[in-house]
Protein backbone atom coordinates (compact mmCIF):
# COMPACT_ATOMS: atom_id res chain seq x y z
CA UNK A 1 0.00 0.00 0.00
CA UNK A 2 1.38 3.42 -0.91
CA UNK A 3 1.53 6.22 1.61
CA UNK A 4 -1.70 7.88 2.74
CA UNK A 5 -1.51 11.16 4.63
CA UNK A 6 -4.46 12.79 6.40
CA UNK A 7 -4.35 15.78 8.69
CA UNK A 8 -6.59 16.79 11.56
CA UNK A 9 -6.33 19.61 14.03
CA UNK A 10 -6.26 19.03 17.79
CA UNK A 11 -6.09 22.51 19.31
CA UNK A 12 -3.09 24.15 17.72
CA UNK A 13 -1.43 20.82 16.98
CA UNK A 14 -1.68 19.31 13.51
CA UNK A 15 -1.89 15.54 13.68
CA UNK A 16 -0.65 13.89 10.51
CA UNK A 17 -2.11 10.39 10.30
CA UNK A 18 0.23 8.39 8.08
CA UNK A 19 -0.47 4.93 6.76
CA UNK A 20 1.30 2.63 4.32
CA UNK A 21 4.89 2.68 3.13
CA UNK A 22 7.55 5.38 3.28
CA UNK A 23 10.22 4.24 0.84
CA UNK A 24 12.46 5.74 -1.83
CA UNK A 25 10.48 6.89 -4.82
CA UNK A 26 7.14 6.15 -3.24
CA UNK A 27 6.18 7.69 0.08
CA UNK A 28 9.30 9.73 0.71
CA UNK A 29 8.60 12.56 -1.73
CA UNK A 30 4.95 12.61 -0.74
CA UNK A 31 5.83 13.00 2.93
CA UNK A 32 8.28 15.80 2.13
CA UNK A 33 5.65 17.72 0.15
CA UNK A 34 3.08 17.32 2.90
CA UNK A 35 5.39 18.74 5.55
CA UNK A 36 6.26 21.63 3.22
CA UNK A 37 2.57 22.35 2.67
CA UNK A 38 1.84 22.28 6.39
CA UNK A 39 4.68 24.69 7.12
CA UNK A 40 3.59 27.01 4.31
CA UNK A 41 0.11 27.02 5.80
CA UNK A 42 1.58 28.09 9.15
CA UNK A 43 1.22 24.75 10.92
CA UNK A 44 4.34 24.43 13.00
CA UNK A 45 3.30 21.96 15.69
CA UNK A 46 3.19 18.66 13.89
CA UNK A 47 2.50 15.27 15.43
CA UNK A 48 3.09 12.40 13.01
CA UNK A 49 0.89 9.42 13.90
CA UNK A 50 2.84 6.37 12.68
CA UNK A 51 0.34 3.76 13.90
CA UNK A 52 -0.50 2.53 10.42
CA UNK A 53 2.95 2.81 8.85
CA UNK A 54 3.65 -0.70 7.60
CA UNK A 55 7.11 -0.19 6.17
CA UNK A 56 9.87 2.39 6.24
CA UNK A 57 13.33 2.15 4.66
CA UNK A 58 16.46 4.26 5.12
CA UNK A 59 15.14 6.79 2.64
CA UNK A 60 11.95 7.09 4.67
CA UNK A 61 13.97 7.58 7.84
CA UNK A 62 15.92 10.27 6.01
CA UNK A 63 12.68 12.03 5.17
CA UNK A 64 11.64 11.99 8.83
CA UNK A 65 14.98 13.56 9.76
CA UNK A 66 14.70 16.20 7.02
CA UNK A 67 11.14 17.00 8.06
CA UNK A 68 12.21 17.33 11.67
CA UNK A 69 14.91 19.80 10.61
CA UNK A 70 12.58 21.78 8.34
CA UNK A 71 9.97 22.14 11.06
CA UNK A 72 12.57 23.11 13.65
CA UNK A 73 14.11 25.67 11.28
CA UNK A 74 10.65 27.18 10.85
CA UNK A 75 10.44 27.63 14.61
CA UNK A 76 8.17 24.65 15.18
CA UNK A 77 8.36 21.11 16.45
CA UNK A 78 7.68 17.69 14.95
CA UNK A 79 7.08 14.68 17.18
CA UNK A 80 6.16 11.05 16.57
CA UNK A 81 3.20 9.08 17.89
CA UNK A 82 2.43 5.35 18.01
CA UNK A 83 5.57 3.83 16.55
CA UNK A 84 5.15 0.22 15.54
CA UNK A 85 7.75 -2.28 16.72
CA UNK A 86 9.56 -2.30 13.37
CA UNK A 87 9.86 1.48 13.20
CA UNK A 88 10.93 1.56 16.83
CA UNK A 89 13.62 -1.03 16.07
CA UNK A 90 14.92 1.14 13.24
CA UNK A 91 15.06 4.21 15.47
CA UNK A 92 17.07 2.16 17.99
CA UNK A 93 19.49 0.79 15.38
CA UNK A 94 20.07 4.21 13.85
CA UNK A 95 20.01 6.00 17.23
CA UNK A 96 17.37 8.34 15.86
CA UNK A 97 15.52 7.81 19.13
CA UNK A 98 17.95 10.46 20.40
CA UNK A 99 16.51 12.92 17.88
CA UNK A 100 12.77 12.31 17.94
CA UNK A 101 10.43 12.81 20.85
CA UNK A 102 8.04 9.86 20.72
CA UNK A 103 4.72 9.15 22.40
CA UNK A 104 2.33 6.25 22.80
CA UNK A 105 -0.70 8.35 23.87
CA UNK A 106 -2.07 11.13 21.70
CA UNK A 107 -3.36 13.37 24.53
CA UNK A 108 0.06 13.37 26.19
CA UNK A 109 1.71 14.05 22.86
CA UNK A 110 -0.59 16.99 22.15
CA UNK A 111 -0.07 18.44 25.63
CA UNK A 112 3.71 18.26 25.16
CA UNK A 113 3.55 20.99 22.50
CA UNK A 114 2.16 23.53 25.00
CA UNK B 1 14.55 -24.63 -9.70
CA UNK B 2 18.10 -25.94 -10.16
CA UNK B 3 19.65 -27.82 -7.25
CA UNK B 4 23.35 -28.43 -7.76
CA UNK B 5 25.10 -31.38 -6.17
CA UNK B 6 26.50 -29.11 -3.44
CA UNK B 7 23.04 -28.99 -1.83
CA UNK B 8 22.56 -25.35 -2.71
CA UNK B 9 19.25 -24.28 -4.18
CA UNK B 10 19.30 -21.36 -6.56
CA UNK B 11 16.17 -19.22 -6.25
CA UNK B 12 17.22 -16.45 -8.62
CA UNK B 13 20.06 -15.53 -10.96
CA UNK B 14 18.88 -12.46 -12.86
CA UNK B 15 20.13 -9.34 -14.55
CA UNK B 16 17.92 -6.50 -13.37
CA UNK B 17 17.50 -3.09 -14.94
CA UNK B 18 18.80 -0.12 -12.96
CA UNK B 19 15.35 1.04 -11.89
CA UNK B 20 13.39 1.33 -8.67
CA UNK B 21 10.97 -1.24 -10.10
CA UNK B 22 13.83 -3.74 -9.97
CA UNK B 23 14.19 -3.00 -6.27
CA UNK B 24 10.56 -3.98 -5.72
CA UNK B 25 10.96 -7.11 -7.87
CA UNK B 26 14.06 -8.25 -6.02
CA UNK B 27 12.61 -7.58 -2.61
CA UNK B 28 9.40 -9.44 -3.43
CA UNK B 29 11.37 -12.44 -4.68
CA UNK B 30 13.46 -12.58 -1.51
CA UNK B 31 10.40 -12.18 0.71
CA UNK B 32 8.77 -15.16 -1.01
CA UNK B 33 11.95 -17.19 -0.67
CA UNK B 34 12.38 -16.31 3.01
CA UNK B 35 8.78 -17.29 3.68
CA UNK B 36 9.16 -20.57 1.79
CA UNK B 37 12.30 -21.35 3.78
CA UNK B 38 10.31 -21.03 6.99
CA UNK B 39 11.58 -17.70 8.32
CA UNK B 40 9.20 -15.95 10.72
CA UNK B 41 7.54 -12.70 9.64
CA UNK B 42 9.93 -10.38 11.48
CA UNK B 43 12.94 -12.14 9.96
CA UNK B 44 11.34 -12.02 6.51
CA UNK B 45 10.91 -8.26 6.99
CA UNK B 46 14.53 -7.81 8.08
CA UNK B 47 15.87 -9.78 5.13
CA UNK B 48 13.52 -7.95 2.76
CA UNK B 49 14.52 -4.49 3.92
CA UNK B 50 18.23 -5.44 3.74
CA UNK B 51 17.79 -6.52 0.14
CA UNK B 52 15.87 -3.31 -0.61
CA UNK B 53 18.72 -1.22 0.82
CA UNK B 54 21.37 -3.16 -1.10
CA UNK B 55 19.42 -2.99 -4.36
CA UNK B 56 18.82 0.75 -3.95
CA UNK B 57 22.56 1.18 -3.42
CA UNK B 58 23.28 -0.81 -6.59
CA UNK B 59 20.65 0.88 -8.75
CA UNK B 60 20.95 4.45 -7.48
CA UNK B 61 24.49 4.88 -6.15
CA UNK B 62 26.30 2.19 -8.14
CA UNK B 63 24.69 2.22 -11.57
CA UNK B 64 23.15 5.71 -11.14
CA UNK B 65 19.99 4.56 -12.92
CA UNK B 66 22.03 4.08 -16.12
CA UNK B 67 19.84 2.10 -18.53
CA UNK B 68 22.90 0.43 -20.05
CA UNK B 69 24.04 -0.96 -16.71
CA UNK B 70 22.53 -4.01 -15.04
CA UNK B 71 22.35 -5.36 -11.53
CA UNK B 72 23.25 -9.03 -11.14
CA UNK B 73 20.94 -10.49 -8.52
CA UNK B 74 21.52 -13.97 -7.10
CA UNK B 75 19.53 -15.68 -4.34
CA UNK B 76 20.48 -19.12 -3.11
CA UNK B 77 20.10 -21.25 -0.03
CA UNK B 78 21.43 -24.36 1.59
CA UNK B 79 20.04 -26.13 4.64
CA UNK B 80 21.82 -23.64 6.92
CA UNK B 81 21.67 -20.25 5.23
CA UNK B 82 20.01 -17.88 2.78
CA UNK B 83 22.56 -15.98 0.70
CA UNK B 84 21.90 -12.96 -1.53
CA UNK B 85 24.49 -11.49 -3.88
CA UNK B 86 23.95 -8.13 -5.57
CA UNK B 87 26.46 -6.79 -8.09
CA UNK B 88 26.48 -3.43 -9.82
CA UNK B 89 28.56 -1.92 -12.60
CA UNK B 90 29.33 1.33 -10.84
CA UNK B 91 32.59 3.07 -10.00
CA UNK B 92 33.17 1.03 -6.86
CA UNK B 93 32.36 1.44 -3.21
CA UNK B 94 34.66 1.96 -0.26
CA UNK B 95 32.92 1.11 2.97
CA UNK B 96 35.42 3.15 4.96
CA UNK B 97 34.21 6.25 3.14
CA UNK B 98 30.71 5.92 4.63
CA UNK B 99 30.45 8.11 7.72
CA UNK B 100 29.01 6.51 10.86
CA UNK B 101 25.36 7.63 10.69
CA UNK B 102 24.94 7.18 14.44
CA UNK B 103 27.72 9.66 15.23
CA UNK B 104 26.41 12.93 16.62
CA UNK B 105 28.07 14.78 13.75
CA UNK B 106 26.10 12.75 11.18
CA UNK B 107 22.86 11.85 12.92
CA UNK B 108 20.88 14.61 11.17
CA UNK B 109 22.05 13.64 7.70
CA UNK B 110 19.35 12.69 5.24
CA UNK B 111 21.06 9.55 3.96
CA UNK B 112 23.70 6.98 4.85
CA UNK B 113 21.77 4.56 7.09
CA UNK B 114 21.19 1.69 4.65
CA UNK B 115 24.42 -0.18 5.32
CA UNK B 116 23.91 0.13 9.07
CA UNK B 117 20.46 -1.44 8.72
CA UNK B 118 21.81 -4.25 6.53
CA UNK B 119 24.49 -5.05 9.09
CA UNK B 120 21.95 -5.01 11.92
CA UNK B 121 19.53 -7.35 10.16
CA UNK B 122 21.80 -9.83 8.36
CA UNK B 123 24.40 -12.20 9.84
CA UNK B 124 27.03 -11.46 7.20
CA UNK B 125 27.42 -8.43 4.92
CA UNK B 126 30.59 -8.15 2.91
CA UNK B 127 31.65 -6.09 -0.08
CA UNK B 128 34.05 -7.03 -2.84
CA UNK B 129 35.19 -5.00 -5.84
CA UNK B 130 34.23 -6.40 -9.24
CA UNK B 131 36.53 -6.61 -12.25
CA UNK B 132 36.71 -4.47 -14.32
CA UNK B 133 34.35 -2.22 -12.36
CA UNK B 134 31.56 -2.31 -9.87
CA UNK B 135 30.79 -3.71 -6.46
CA UNK B 136 29.50 -7.04 -5.23
CA UNK B 137 27.74 -7.29 -1.89
CA UNK B 138 27.02 -10.65 -0.29
CA UNK B 139 24.50 -10.95 2.53
CA UNK B 140 23.87 -14.11 4.51
CA UNK B 141 21.09 -14.95 6.95
CA UNK B 142 21.07 -18.08 9.05
CA UNK B 143 18.03 -20.30 8.74
CA UNK B 144 18.45 -21.44 12.32
CA UNK B 145 16.26 -19.24 14.55
CA UNK B 146 18.59 -19.57 17.58
CA UNK B 147 21.42 -18.14 15.49
CA UNK B 148 19.31 -15.59 13.67
CA UNK B 149 20.63 -12.66 15.68
CA UNK B 150 18.73 -9.46 14.90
Amino acid sequence: MSLQLNTRQVGDVTVLDASGKVTLGEGSAQFREKIKDLLNAGNKKILVNMADITYIDSSGLGELVSAFTSVANAGGAMKLLNLGKRVEDLLQITKLYTVFETFTEEPAAVRSFA
Amino acid sequence: MPEPASGHTQHADQLLDSTLESVDVGEALVLRTARDLGMDEDTQHRVGISVREALVNAVAHGNRYNVRKKVHFVVESDPETLTIRIEDEGDGFHEASVPDPTDAANIMRHSGRGLLMMRAFMDVVDYQPRVPTGTSVRMVKSLRPAEAGA
